[in-house]
């Protein structure tokens, strides 16, 4: 990314003295960001590179895609700059590769802002919960950079209610919000959002954990005339909702496609809203079960007749808590259906089968395992168009049954060949079906297998799975993600460096013997973005084979390897704009060893590219080990290293002392109690990063 | 669900790297540091009972992702994770709260959550030295008796709290608060 924010026009194409005058005529941008021309009372003789540089806007207005976008930035100076006004969309991928200071800066004319935090690893509860990625920071730059924002989506951030309240109060034409993978906001958040964001067309809260604030936060949107809600999405809310403030506010909203409703809608409350608002196209059924005291009665709706009515409907999910007697209720739309998502329903095979039957539009599907081999044969037998499939294990467990095997893999390989894109979790696996999926379905881009038992070999064979994984990198040339389970060798990574030419992102877990088979990832995968990596035993000498590839990741994640504190400080050495994050194992610590040494060893190492170097809201846990704070020049460094202990902090104050660079001295205090925290905290200014 | 594990290697027939089953880590405290070379483990597997003692759920394993675990409604996964909301109501307080017991570890954790909704001082004082507190909290049980919080172990508390309250000190007494250590069932009265 070009650091260059110089917004005049390059001095060593004309003098200084034309300057001044030829940014006048710049000054015709109306207010929807289009360039007009030359302002005709200001009227000059345009220079040429000015008018090539409004031509240069006028056609890079027409980019949507951001590679394209980032590719024509780095022609010149003045493409640029001009790219940088026509870029309506900003993504950043990684919130700590920049600062909101720096990105505002470049980018005057934003419109929607995605933000992405945490690394997808702090999903499975392997990074302490308090790391980061606060939104907070942005929202304040966000505010007064672009002031007319319209959408904001954000994935893995940290939210406040008071973040909410400030999108909310900011941006007059706030239209979209979408929250995937989010936390720290509450029903409080989105009372706020309701209630001031008049423009609201978008509301998707995905995964997301809502705090219950026992906020009526669906009554907060205006009571009266037409809403522009187009997409409400709130299935991950846990708590209950004001229904007839929820029927009210859906026949007030023609324009609504998408609904996906909570578990706390039952079956009876969907169907009122059903028959208000037929017009939907994604539908979330809530709990699709009797509310708590309703009997199963004579009196019940007529289910089937709200479904077939809905003659848009192309994306169903929901059914939270199913009661499987309802099911035939949604046979009217499935032959319209693009998307199923039963990953929530607990239903077998024979469930499955009635459904699935008349599918044959299908192009997404995602369910439990509960419907076993035999389901998966199903839906393999109809689903011709499947595009996306993923099976879910109802029972996370190592040692649980495993309905589902490499049979069902084999099944949906034979029938489904154009798949693109599987997530399968099971217990037991065959090369050889790994093998026929690598085969029959070439067109595979993601290719996702989690054998649940660590180390799991081939169950028929006794192999370790490398030639599975081997063949899906080498048939499969468009794979660009890929995630490996079971039982693995070197061998295994030496077909992915060999062949998986185009895999951008790569999740690894229990797998590998030796050093050799990083490397050959590192050296052989020349698009790699994001790598992450568990209890593989791999080290220092593999680390330093990326060397040359991290500042095109966006990211590496290991925990649980033969990293080394002085591994990682070399590579923090050699790459000033690494941010080398080293995170340290709690529950170890929690031991009363501090006093005797400093326990260096940690868990976790997640680095990333950055332009700002170590930031600055890193929790305690983390060490930040980066180049760029060395040349303070000090000769007495204090050091604080702080243990996190479950019910207290304890704190080691080691003091060294420097001489040319050199660390002489080194004596170490006795812990200090919290209450010594204020007192470190003005140190503050002493304390480096060290290496 | 460790020693049903012990029990079914022994016994299972089934094919695999000779040694024995599939290697098991060590692990320490459910979490691993430096992973150690496994795949010569095979003579220590199933043998060693300390090891699979220790081979319990590993941290993030299988990789789903916590919101989905906390939804799937396999029945063990929701008992564990089952939450135990009880409302909370303040004298003063415009808003019923809730909090959820399940979170909290014992009553000074808890005394810390309710000072955090509340915005106020003095729960975790009134739990120490209920004599001179501004601040009474105190707990609607299975019974419907209002007894006065950390009167009796945490567990027990668990079990039995439905709702709370935090009084002030003024309306608390003549409301009928079971004295502490008091024999439910026994009609005695008045708080202190």
């Amino acid at each position: 990314m070009s650091k260059d924010d110089d917004r005049s026009p390059p001095l060593d194409l004309r003098g200084a003295d034309i300057a001044e005058s030829s940014s006048k005529t710049r000054n015709c941008v109306t207010g929807s960001g289009h360039v007009t021309g030359m302002n005709p009372m200001e009227f000059q003789a345009p220079y040429p590179d000015q008018v090539l540089e409004n031509v240069l806007e006028n056609v890079l207005q027409f980019l949507t895609s951001r590679r394209d976008r980032n590719a024509a930035s780095l022609v010149c100076k003045s493409w640029c700059r001009v790219e940088a006004l026509t870029r309506s969309e900003l993504f950043i991928g990684n919130c700590y590769s920049v600062s909101p200071k720096r990105a505002t800066a470049r980018f005057s004319r934003v419109r929607a802002v995605a933000i992405k935090g945490r690394p997808r690893f702090a999903d499975f509860n392997l990074m302490p919960p308090e790391w980061g990625a606060h939104f907070k920071p942005w929202v304040a730059a966000l505010g007064s950079a672009y002031p007319w924002l319209e959408k904001v989506y954000l994935k893995r951030m940290s939210v406040t209610d008071e973040d909410l309240k400030h999108l909310a109060e900011y941006f007059p034409s706030f239209k979209e919000l979408v929250l995937v993978c989010c936390d720290g906001f509450g029903t409080r958040g989105l009372a706020v959002i309701a209630k001031k964001c008049r423009q609201l067309r978008v509301l998707d809260l995905i995964e997301s954990e809502v705090a219950d604030s026992d906020m009526d936060w669906i009554g907060e949107f205006p009571e009266s005339g037409i809403t522009c809600l187009e997409s409400l999405i709130f299935d991950c809310v846990e708590s209950p909702i004001n229904f007839e403030a929820l029927e009210r506010l859906v026949v007030r909203s023609p324009s609504l496609k998408k609904l996906r409703l909570n578990r706390f809608v039952s079956i009876g409350q969907l169907y009122r809203l059903m028959v208000r608002a037929p017009q939907l196209t994604h539908l979330g059924t809530g709990s699709f079960s009797l509310a708590e005291g309703v009997a199963h009665g004579d009196q019940e709706p007529d289910y089937e007749s709200a479904f077939a009515a809905c003659k848009s409907l192309v994306c169903l999910s929901g059914f939270r808590e199913i009661a499987t007697d309802y099911l035939s209720a949604i046979y009217a739309v499935c032959a319209n259906l693009t998307s199923l998502n039963l990953s929530y329903a607990n239903i077998n095979a024979e469930q499955l089968k009635t459904v699935i039957f008349h599918c044959h539009k299908l192009q997404t599907f995602w369910v439990l395992d509960t419907i076993c081999d035999e389901g998966l044969q199903a839906a393999a037998a109809t689903c011709k168009d499947l595009r996306e499939l993923r099976v879910f294990p109802i029972d996370a467990r190592e040692d649980s049954e495993g309905p589902v095997s490499e049979v069902g893999l084999q099944a949906i390989s034979e029938g489904c060949r154009k798949l693109q894109s599987i997530l399968y979790f099971c217990q037991h696996m065959t090369n050889a079906a790994v093998i026929a999926m690598s085969n029959n379905c070439p067109d595979l881009e993601v290719f996702r297998l989690c054998i649940m038992g660590r180390h799991r070999p081939d169950h028929l064979t006794g192999q370790p799975m490398d030639e599975g994984f081997g063949a899906i990198v080498k048939n499969c040339k468009k794979l660009t993600r890929l995630a490996v389970s079971g039982l693995l060798t070197d061998q295994a990574f030496s077909y992915i460096g060999r062949y998986g030419k185009l895999v951008r992102t790569l999740s690894v877990a229990f797998a590998g013997n030796s050093d050799r088979g990083l490397k050959y990832v590192l050296e052989g995968c020349p698009r790699l973005q994001k790598l992450e990596i568990r209890d593989s035993p791999f080290g220092d000498e593999a680390l330093r084979s990326g060397l040359h590839h991290y500042y095109n990741m966006r990211f590496l994640w290991m925990s649980s390897c033969s990293l080394s504190p002085q591994g990682c400080r070399e590579i923090a050495r050699a790459l000033p704009r690494l941010v080398v994050e080293v995170i340290k194992d709690e529950a170890e610590v929690n031991r009363g060893e501090c006093e005797e040494h400093i326990d260096d060893a940690f868990d976790i190492l997640y680095m990333y590219r950055s332009l700002e170097g170590p930031r600055d809201d890193a929790p305690h846990f983390v060490q930040e080990h980066s180049k760029q704070k060395q040349g303070i020049g000090l000769s007495n460094i204090v050091l604080l290293i702080i243990y996190p202990s479950m019910k207290r902090w304890r704190f080691g104050l080691e003091e060294l002392e420097v001489q040319n660079g050199e660390f002489t001295k080194f004596s170490s205090m006795p812990p200090v109690e919290k209450q010594e925290l204020a007192f470190t905290r003005e140190k503050k200014k002493n304390l480096v990063c060290l290496f | 669900m460790e020693k049903e594990g012990l029990g079914l290697e022994i016994t299972e027939l089934r094919l695999g790297l000779p040694g024995g089953s599939a290697p098991i880590l060590v692990d320490k405290n459910e979490k691993k540091r430096v992973f150690s070379d496994i795949s010569d483990d095979h003579e220590n597997s199933s043998t060693d009972w300390k090891l699979t003692q220790t081979k319990n759920q590993v941290v993030g394993w299988p990789p789903v992702c916590s919101y989905r675990r906390k939804n799937s409604f396999h029945e063990k996964d929701r008992l564990e994770t089952s939450k135990m909301y009880v409302k909370v109501s303040m004298d003063g307080a415009p808003f019923l709260r809730k909090v959820d017991l399940s979170m909290h570890e014992g009553y000074s954790d808890l005394a810390v959550a309710l000072e955090k909704l509340f915005d106020c001082f003095g729960i975790g004082e009134a739990l120490k030295d209920a004599e001179n507190s501004e601040q009474v909290p105190i707990y609607e049980d299975k019974d419907g008796d209002w007894m006065l919080v950390g009167d009796v172990p945490w567990e027990m508390f668990f079990e039995s709290c439905k709702r709370l309250r935090i009084m002030k000190r003024s309306e608390a007494k003549g409301f009928g608060l079971q004295p502490k250590g008091s024999h439910k069932g026994n009609s005695k009265d008045v708080a202190k």
